[in-house]
């Protein structure tokens, strides 16, 4: 494989971990249960994204790249599936999130 | 590995279920994505990717920012789509960009819970609900 390949795909990988990092960060950082979950997303897409690329990268024209397409697919399909299930899930059960427009809430969710 | 006799069984297999499921009627119409326009959901996933890089990195500036200058909010507003599949991808694209989750879908309502007010406030007649509507372009 070229040297320029190599370190292409390299620079996925680290890209592609840094972004879950950050995901990871603002999941503890954020304040209530719905933003928390928009931090994750960014896990879910640009990080494992990435993270995908640069394995296929690695893997060049082989059957492993295809299984990666084929998780990536199914990762772009399932995650916001799940994400809706969990947010509407939270909302039905009477998790209020804490909205900017109406201020502090006055009682603790 | 790949012999001619499993791939030639797969082949029929797949050939003789369809054909059941032809004559059994059991195709619905949320299986069938061949009712979609075909130019329009090429256009549309490097469109989507795009966005969804962009909307990933302002989320990211956020999360590192040291004041985390968010505006949760939630929006209701009027999706243009007429089929259930179109609806289907509009609220899945909305809850794949960082940022935005679609919470309830129903036709003609979408509420949405969104990380910023500006990011709420692009919903109702965005790009992305006049893309997922030409992708419904071809129905019946």
């Amino acid at each position: 494989m070229s040297e320029a390949l190599n370190v292409l795909s390299g620079l996925c990988l680290v890209a592609g971990s840094f972004f879950s990092l950050v995901g990871a960060f603002g999941l503890i950082r954020m304040p209530d249960f719905y933003t928390r979950m928009h931090a994750a997303s960014v896990t879910d897409t640009l990080g494992a994204g990435l993270i995908l690329l640069g394995l296929m990268l690695q893997a060049g024209l082989t059957l492993v790249t295809v299984k990666l397409i084929m998780v990536g697919l199914l990762i772009f399909v399932a995650s916001p599936t799940a994400s809706h299930a969990l947010a509407r899930a939270a909302l039905l059960r009477g998790v209020s999130p804490r909205l900017a427009d109406q201020g502090e809430p006055s009682s603790k969710p | 590995m790949y012999v001619p006799f499993l791939v030639t069984a797969g082949v029929g297999s797949a050939i003789a279920i369809t054909l059941l499921a032809r004559r059994m009627d059991v195709i619905d119409r949320e299986g069938h994505p061949s009712r979609m326009a075909w130019f329009a959901i090429v256009s549309y996933w490097p469109w989507l990717i795009k966005e969804i890089i962009l909307s990933a990195w302002t989320v990211t500036k956020l999360i590192l920012h040291p004041r985390l200058p968010i505006s949760p909010t939630l929006i209701e507003f009027v999706p243009t789509q007429k089929t259930d599949l179109g609806l289907v991808v509009h609220a899945n694209s909305i809850t794949l960009t960082p940022g935005t989750i679609a919470i309830e879908v129903e036709p003609g309502r979408m509420l949405v819970h969104a990380l910023t007010r500006d990011g709420a406030g692009g919903l109702q007649n965005s790009e992305m609900d006049r893309r997922c509507s030409d992708l419904e372009a071809r129905q019946p």
